[in-house]
């Protein structure tokens, strides 16, 4: 399976970056043709957040494939799966601060704080920032091993992430409380006795 | 309690251009609508053909009725749909006839009205009215409908009647929502009497003077337009007049965050987000959301002694 990964690993990043880019690209082609709603700025604003909040998850998965499955070479795909996350999340707040709000920075303080999904969604992003920011080689390599301790707040955006979402919703919180469960599954990857179950689990079950 | 026409409201000569357009281009439709509001047109699944488009009016505030295709196309009716959009789609094949309103409880005269009797025995007038979704969007949305005191009066409330409740038919087959375990089946919803009888309160059969269509509550709906848009329920088939604070089917789904009244009230926030401002539908800023939804004249005085924050 490393082999393969490897193998195709080009194949799997032109995968990537078309599955990523696709949400934007049907948004536009919405917008263009007028297929939003009558409510486009709410659609707009639906269909930017998701593909974070997705893309969000699949970069906290890498980490326990990598552990559970030995899938080492997934870790390659991670930094653009990151980017992309932060570019929907970077979408999603800009269209609520300027469509939606239309850069009233009045009105965004007199509201920002009645709404509590939005403190949270907005601390989510703040904890993003750095982390686009230090993802360059240069800055994995001044930064070292504090790197990587940095880029743990990951898993404080995936539960802010997921707070905001399960706080917005209007009383069917089903779906994002499988969000919730998938990233409490990679909260538990970094537990370190949950671990050695699952490695005890692989090794009865799966050794050849 | 002052009743507003809309021949009072709007512009003398928008009205009357309205009226003129409508007794000429959709005379047939107007018609169709009053004499057989319950046997909808079955070729009318496409509704951006709509004519009346061309002839928008006004609400007595002076902002424009949102048009036919966006209230005929944005819906909010869990019980075909939770996305909006699909709601028209899913409620195309709906049975509204023939159909009938069970009204009893605590009343001297119950009866069974045939959507036929309704539309006959009460003059269908137009209401143009504002609809604020707890959402935080807006319409504007001229029905057509009569005043539910009118039939409130029919069946003579008994002195022990303080509350009515109102419910949605429930038929999981045509409305495959019901089949949804999250909420308590059928819709159910209320009023205080007072507020039931007063003058706004309609009960609705038409939009735009056409037939009131599935995704909209057909073949017959309350529209409280003081009040946030999941009061007004939609194809109601009993009414009950109560002595007991009847129990809605969102108190039901999170009783701390939809109350009883659930009143449009710009300074009562819902706990998870601000009321006072919203979008009109059709509109790219935000408006401020006004008390009673640019009511409080006419129904203030329904509350004068109420803690609102705590009566939300």
């Amino acid at each position: 399976m490393y082999g393969v990964i490897n193998f195709m690993s080009k194949y799997i990043r032109i995968v990537l970056h078309i599955c990523a880019l696709l949400p934007l690209v049907m948004l536009f082609y919405d917008l263009g043709y007028n297929n939003l709603s009558v409510n486009p700025i709410q659609d707009i604003t639906i269909r930017t957040g998701k593909p974070a909040l997705v893309l969000l998850v699949l970069v906290l998965s890498i980490s326990p494939m990598r552990k559970w499955f030995g899938l080492h070479s997934l870790l390659q795909f991670r930094r653009s799966l990151g980017l992309y996350a932060f570019m929907y999340a970077s979408l999603h707040l800009l269209v609520f601060v300027g469509l939606d709000y239309g850069f009233d920075i009045e009105l965004l303080r007199s509201s920002v704080f009645k709404k509590p999904y939005v403190v949270l969604g907005l601390f989510a992003y703040l904890t993003l920032v750095p982390l686009a920011v230090t993802s360059t080689h240069g800055w994995i390599r001044r930064l070292g091993k504090s790197w990587k301790m940095l880029h743990r707040l990951v898993y404080l955006t995936g539960v802010l992430a997921v707070a905001h979402y399960i706080w917005a919703v209007k009383s069917d919180i089903r779906q994002p409380l499988i969000f919730a469960a998938v990233i409490f599954v990679m909260l538990l990857a970094r537990v370190r006795v949950f671990n050695q179950v699952i490695y005890l689990l692989r090794e009865r079950f799966f050794t050849k | 309690m002052q009743t507003i026409r809309s021949s009072e409201i709007t512009p003398e000569h928008i009205y009357l251009s309205r009226r003129k357009f409508m007794s000429s281009a959709s005379k047939v439709v107007l018609g169709a609508a009053v004499m057989t509001a319950c046997s909808r047109q079955s070729d009318s699944t496409d509704v951006s053909l709509d004519v009346h488009n061309t002839s928008v009016g006004v609400d007595e505030l002076g902002d424009s009725w949102t048009s036919y295709e966006s209230i005929a196309n944005y819906n909010n009716f869990y019980e075909f749909s939770v996305n909006k959009e699909r709601v028209a789609t899913m409620a195309q094949d709906f049975k509204t006839s023939p159909w009938e309103i069970d009204v009893g409880g605590l009343v001297k005269n119950p009866g069974r009205y045939r959507m036929e009797d309704l539309l006959t025995k009460f003059d269908q007038e137009e209401r143009v009215y504002r609809l604020r979704c707890v959402e935080g969007w807006s319409m504007v949305v001229p029905w057509m409908g009569f005043p539910l005191k009118r039939l409130l009066d029919e069946v003579e409330p008994t002195m022990n009647a303080r509350y009515v409740r109102f419910e949605t038919l429930y038929d999981p087959v045509q409305l495959p929502g019901q089949n949804d375990g999250w909420y308590s089946w059928p819709y159910v919803e209320g009023l205080r009497l007072d507020e039931a009888s007063h003058d706004l309160t309609i009960l609705a059969t038409g939009i735009y003077g056409r037939t009131l269509l599935p995704q909209n509550g057909a073949p017959v709906r309350l529209v409280v337009p003081w009040k946030y848009g999941f009061k007004s329920i939609k194809s109601i088939v009993r009414i009950d007049l109560v002595d007991q604070q009847p129990v809605s089917l969102w108190m039901r789904a999170a009783p701390n965050e939809y109350g009883f009244y659930a009143n449009v009230n710009p300074n009562v926030h819902h706990p998870r987000w601000s009321q006072d401002t919203e979008r009109r539908i059709g509109e790219m800023g935000r408006r401020d959301t006004l008390l009673f939804n640019g009511y409080a004249e006419q129904v203030d005085s329904l509350y004068s002694n109420m803690d609102l924050q705590y009566n939300f």
